[in-house]
């Protein structure tokens, strides 16, 4: 077989987080009824008018700054033509050829090496609405209602260059991309709900071609693990096409989840031609230097500055900073912990390790977790401290994430309290070499391994709390 | 004199003085809709339970000693394109045969502020695509002055319905001629104002770049009144201009020393009835013999304007009729069973043939391949049509053209879209430039009313006010009543 | 000829519309007749010239992100042709 590139272009849709929708004053919130957050302009009502919230501009170039973009400074929508039943004008408010961004990138960090990805655009929109079927899918309904609730919701659109060699490189970027519309607080990025969402332009070309080959554009991309999974599907089948001395044909393919396939829309030739033209009920929108400098002067501290940060202030590893950048919460939620303790690399230790597996564990967000930034911070420098054994500390944890108590408070509660007073541990390595001659003989006799019995047996006697450097320590003093 | 014949600055004083009441007013104007509607067809819906609510409300304010607003207890009448709350907006469509909007046009929010009262919705060409009415799903409106002749279109209701005192004022919308020609071809004032003066808020539209609403009235002091009521911005219409609105009742001057009228040579060309073109000729010497000043010109890219307007307006209207799908109103087939075949049929059977063919005609145009020849060679060209008007008024303060190169025509539907369009030629391109103007009637041909337009720099309605006023009072071809209902 | 029958029963499909075949013909005459009719537009150089596409100096017509009354479900319902579960209800979304 043959060797392949793969080249990857990601188009994500971003729900803007307004409180309005585009071109409307209705809510932009989430569920609700059905067609109860919706009025004449958003229904299609005839006679009805857009009139474009300001928010939906500012926040596009929020979005196009954060991401190294241009910001156009004329800017125009078009109506995008075409029937579907969840399109209420069944034309959508777009911008056509002349999106407010263009030309920035985002850089990305794959099994550490970094690597730069364009974005070709970002331009505004305006949302569908939502077809609820009467059966389990689409093509097994013999009906549908729709729901106008998102209709009219503001997106942006983001469109990457072909840069993507790998679906490692698409998550990344992703992953990335995602972080920086959390950050910049312009989308909530809830895949689950579709407040961000993803299509997949993929191609393959032999190794040595200059000239990419067709692609296919896959659809309903609504997680980052259907994301990997339909690139590694799309790359099988467009291989085995080519390898066969078959063509790939340019289509529109969408992700089927529970198969875990890409299958071919059928679509007609009509369906792409939108007939883009000038939106008369909108006028051009004009955004001039003072604007975008006002942005720009706003921007948050974004994933790349805040991970330079951490590595600088906290001397973390790079691998480990990303992951921490990765979610605005976890970020979030390390800058409020570290304050509140005087171990740094031992609080991201603990983040990426014990806390993480929870999260993972109950399928919770950092949000949803119950323990305060400052309790894990004083659980870990308990441990600094030598208060808690590594071991102990588990336990607490334990206890800490069912109700959100001071480590302090359930150390004391539980009785886990390392014993670091001198005389008491003196008492019990006295009673343990008492009771075992014979090591002190063999131990005596460089056989290191007596050391590590009597060890036990002292820790077993004060049932694992006395401190184990102080044993050790005094073990070897007394058997000198 | 009857009521029904009266204008709203008459009624007013009546009302005011205590000398009538709005109800009887009211109940005084279906009476006469009673006795010609039969004839005239300007009606697609009537309203008169709430008609006579209102205007008792009118005359309690009146009897409490409140002040009211001119236009208040004045029984006037909407075109159907204009969306009422709770009142029928048909668009004279059978796509919308059943729409009960749920909200109020902009306009129809200000007309109520000011206590008037709605008789009923007007008749229409289909979606306001024709020049003729003819393309009215319910019924042909006729022409007051000649039953066998057509009112003209698109907003023939709201004109015939003046002629035939079936109204005391009305609303049109003006797309490409659509409330001068029918003012023209009834004998009516009607009035275009500059794109942007009125909200096209809740008027459904056709093509939104053009659209405007205007009223249709007896005389140009009535045509100032309405627009006082109906203009200024509208925060639901992103092209509504945030300008001062003047009291336009106050540009009511008789005065046109030294107002430089400019006689565009293009509109005076091939095409015009010798006939029309002597009563518009004789207005122009009565011009000169008041003073003004006439000035001959030209506007070279007139012959463009026609085909200009077939493109853009059909490609505008291709994607504002899309939301025509029977799935949140209007017509649907309920023996459909995919929702794209719903869609094909419910358009098929609920639109008819003329707004078919434009839906078609902009779909073309803006599709792939032909984009670039039609569409936007066609917004290039509106770019020149545009410039010829600035020239222009570097020379001359309005323009003066035929209303329309004909008088109103035999209902036949036997001329061929093409030769119906042309005829559109003398209003077309103001539309194109979003120029004001006003069609006031300066004669008769054979017994049929003829107009002449007036047109004015941008947002300067008030010189076309003042010129149309000054014409209006040295004659009285605005007090001739049409011969309808044994009138005569 | 600009336009075949086969064009316009694309043209036809784009715009969710079907020309009934007994009206075809009258139908792509007319259409081609105003099509040619417009070809006196290619007459004029419009090389440079900016399309017109608002007649208004307008520009940033924007509204403030506040959320005002929507409309009930019954009103937004008023004028459905058929309604299920508070939605607007289609037949099968593909053919």
């Amino acid at each position: 077989m043959r060797k392949y590139i793969t080249v990857i272009g990601l188009e994500v849709h971003a729900e803007l987080k307004t409180n309005s929708k585009a071109f409307c004053s209705c809510s932009t919130e989430f569920g609700g009824d059905p067609n109860t957050h919706v009025c004449p302009v958003c229904l299609g009502m005839p006679g009805a008018l857009p009139v474009l919230n300001k928010q939906v501009v500012e926040f596009a170039i929020r979005a196009g700054l954060a991401v190294n973009c241009d910001i156009k400074k004329f800017n125009k929508f078009d109506r995008k033509n075409y029937f579907y039943p969840d399109l209420s004008k069944n034309y959508q408010i777009s911008q056509f050829d002349k999106p407010i961004c263009e030309e920035g990138h985002i850089d990305i960090l794959v099994d550490g090496e970094e690597k730069r990805i364009g974005i070709t655009r970002i331009h505004m929109e305006e949302d569908a609405g939502k077809l609820v079927h009467s059966g389990a899918t689409i093509s097994t309904s013999d009906s549908s209602a729709v729901d106008y609730n998102r209709a009219g919701v503001p997106l942006i659109e983001i469109v990457s260059e072909p840069d993507m060699r790998s679906s490692e490189e698409a998550r990344a970027y992703l992953e990335q991309l995602k972080a920086i519309l959390e950050y910049t607080d312009v989308c909530d990025c809830k895949m689950q709900e579709g407040s961000l969402r993803c299509d997949a332009n993929i191609s393959l070309m032999p190794e040595g071609a200059t000239e990419f080959g067709t692609r296919a554009e896959i659809k309903n991309l609504n997680s980052f693990r259907a994301l990997v999974r339909a690139i590694e599907y799309e790359i099988a089948r467009q291989a085995e096409i080519l390898e066969d001395g078959g063509h790939i044909v340019q289509e529109t393919r969408t992700w089927d989840d529970v198969n875990g396939v890409t299958l071919s829309m059928r679509s007609k030739e009509e369906a792409h031609d939108y007939r883009y033209f000038p939106e008369p009920d909108l006028v051009p929108v004009e955004i001039d230097d003072a604007w975008i400098e006002r942005v720009q002067s706003e921007l948050p501290e974004l994933p790349a500055a805040r991970q330079a940060r951490l590595i600088a202030d906290f001397a973390l590893p790079k691998e480990q900073a990303a992951l921490i950048v990765s979610t605005k919460a976890m970020a979030q939620y390390f800058d409020e912990a570290v304050s509140a303790t005087k171990d740094a690399k031992g609080l991201a230790n603990w983040l990426l390790g014990d806390v993480s597996a929870y999260l993972n564990n109950e399928d919770i967000t950092i949000s949803e977790f119950k323990v305060t930034p400052a309790n894990l911070g004083e659980l870990v420098d308990l441990i600094k401290e030598g208060v808690l054994s590594s071991k102990l500390a588990k336990q607490v944890f334990g206890e800490m994430v069912k109700e959100n108590h001071s480590p302090k408070a359930l150390v004391k509660e539980l009785g886990l309290e390392q014993v670091s007073d001198a005389g008491a541990i003196e008492a019990i390595v006295d009673e343990v070499l008492a009771e075992n001659p014979q090591s002190i003989i063999d131990f005596k006799a460089g056989k290191d391994r007596a050391l590590g019995f009597l060890v036990g047996q002292i820790m077993k006697k004060s049932k694992g709390k006395a401190n184990p450097n102080m044993v050790n320590d005094m073990l070897k003093a007394k058997m000198q | 004199m009857e009521l029904y014949k009266s204008t709203i600055h008459e009624l007013h004083e009546l009302l005011v003085n205590k000398k009538i009441s709005s109800v009887e007013l009211t109940n005084a104007l279906y009476e006469r809709i009673d006795q010609v509607e039969d004839q005239v067809k300007a009606y697609v819906t009537l309203d008169k339970e709430n008609a006579l609510a209102q205007a008792a409300k009118v005359d309690a304010k009146i009897a409490a000693g409140e002040t009211i607003k001119p236009l208040a207890g004045v029984p006037g009448a909407i075109k159907d394109n204009i969306s009422t709350k709770g009142l029928r907006t048909t668009c004279s469509s059978k796509m919308l045969e059943n729409l009960n909007p749920i909200y109020d046009a902009h306009v129809i929010k200000n007309l109520r502020a000011d206590d008037t009262i709605f008789l009923g919705k007007t008749n229409m060409d289909e979606f306001a695509m024709g020049s003729t009415t003819e393309s009215s799903f319910f019924k042909t409106t006729c022409n007051p002055w000649n039953l066998t002749r057509v009112p003209g279109g698109s907003s023939g209701g709201s004109a015939a319905a003046i002629a035939a005192g079936e109204a005391i004022w009305t609303l049109g919308s003006d797309t490409g001629g659509s409330i001068r020609q029918p003012a023209s071809f009834n004998g009516c004032v009607g009035i275009k104002p500059t794109y942007g003066r009125v909200s096209r808020y809740g008027c459904v539209a056709f093509a939104s770049s053009l659209d405007q609403i205007g009223p249709i009235t007896r005389d140009v002091t009535d045509a100032a009144i309405v627009l006082n009521t109906i203009c200024g911005v509208d925060g639901h219409d992103s092209t509504s201009l945030p300008v001062e609105v003047p009291d336009f009742t106050k540009a009511l001057k008789q005065d046109v020393k030294g107002l430089k009228i400019g006689l565009p040579k293009e509109y005076f060309g091939a095409g015009l009835d010798p006939k029309v073109e002597s009563e518009i000729s004789k207005a122009v010497e009565q011009y000169r013999a008041m003073g003004a000043e006439i000035v001959e010109l030209s506007l070279p890219h007139t012959e463009y304007a026609v085909i200009t307007y077939y493109i853009i307006a059909p490609a505008e209207a291709s994607a504002n009729l899309a939301r025509f799908d029977g799935v949140r109103y209007g017509h649907r087939n309920m023996n459909a069973t995919s929702a794209p075949e719903m869609t094909t049929l419910s358009r098929t059977e609920g639109f008819g043939s003329e707004v078919q063919r434009r839906i078609m005609l902009g779909t073309y145009v803006l599709s792939s391949g032909y984009y670039d020849a039609y569409y936007k060679k066609a917004m290039q060209v509106r770019t020149l049509i545009r410039r010829d008007f600035e020239e222009a008024f570097k020379q001359c303060d309005v323009l003066l053209t035929p209303t329309s190169p004909v008088v109103a025509y035999p209902i036949d539907g036997k001329m061929d879209p093409l030769s119906i369009y042309l005829l559109d030629v003398c209003t077309i391109p103001v539309n194109l430039a979003g120029l004001p103007g006003i069609s006031v009637p300066c004669g008769f041909v054979d017994g049929m009313p003829v107009g002449m337009q007036l047109i004015g720099k941008p947002l300067d309605e008030e010189t076309i006010l003042r010129a149309a006023y000054t014409f209006e009072q040295a004659n009285d071809y605005h007090k001739v009543i049409a011969p309808i209902g044994g009138d005569k | 000829m600009k336009v075949t029958e086969k064009d316009v029963r694309y043209i036809a499909g784009l715009s969710r519309l079907v020309i009934p075949e007994n009206e075809m013909e009258k139908f792509t005459e007319q259409f081609n007749q105003i099509l040619n009719y417009a070809d006196i537009l290619q007459k004029i150089d419009t090389t440079g010239i900016e399309p017109t596409a608002h007649v208004i100096p307008l520009s940033n017509v924007l509204r403030e992100d506040v959320v005002e009354n929507s409309v009930s479900n019954e009103e937004a319902l008023k004028n459905a042709p058929a309604v299920h579960n508070g939605g607007f209800k289609v037949p099968r979304v593909i053919e």
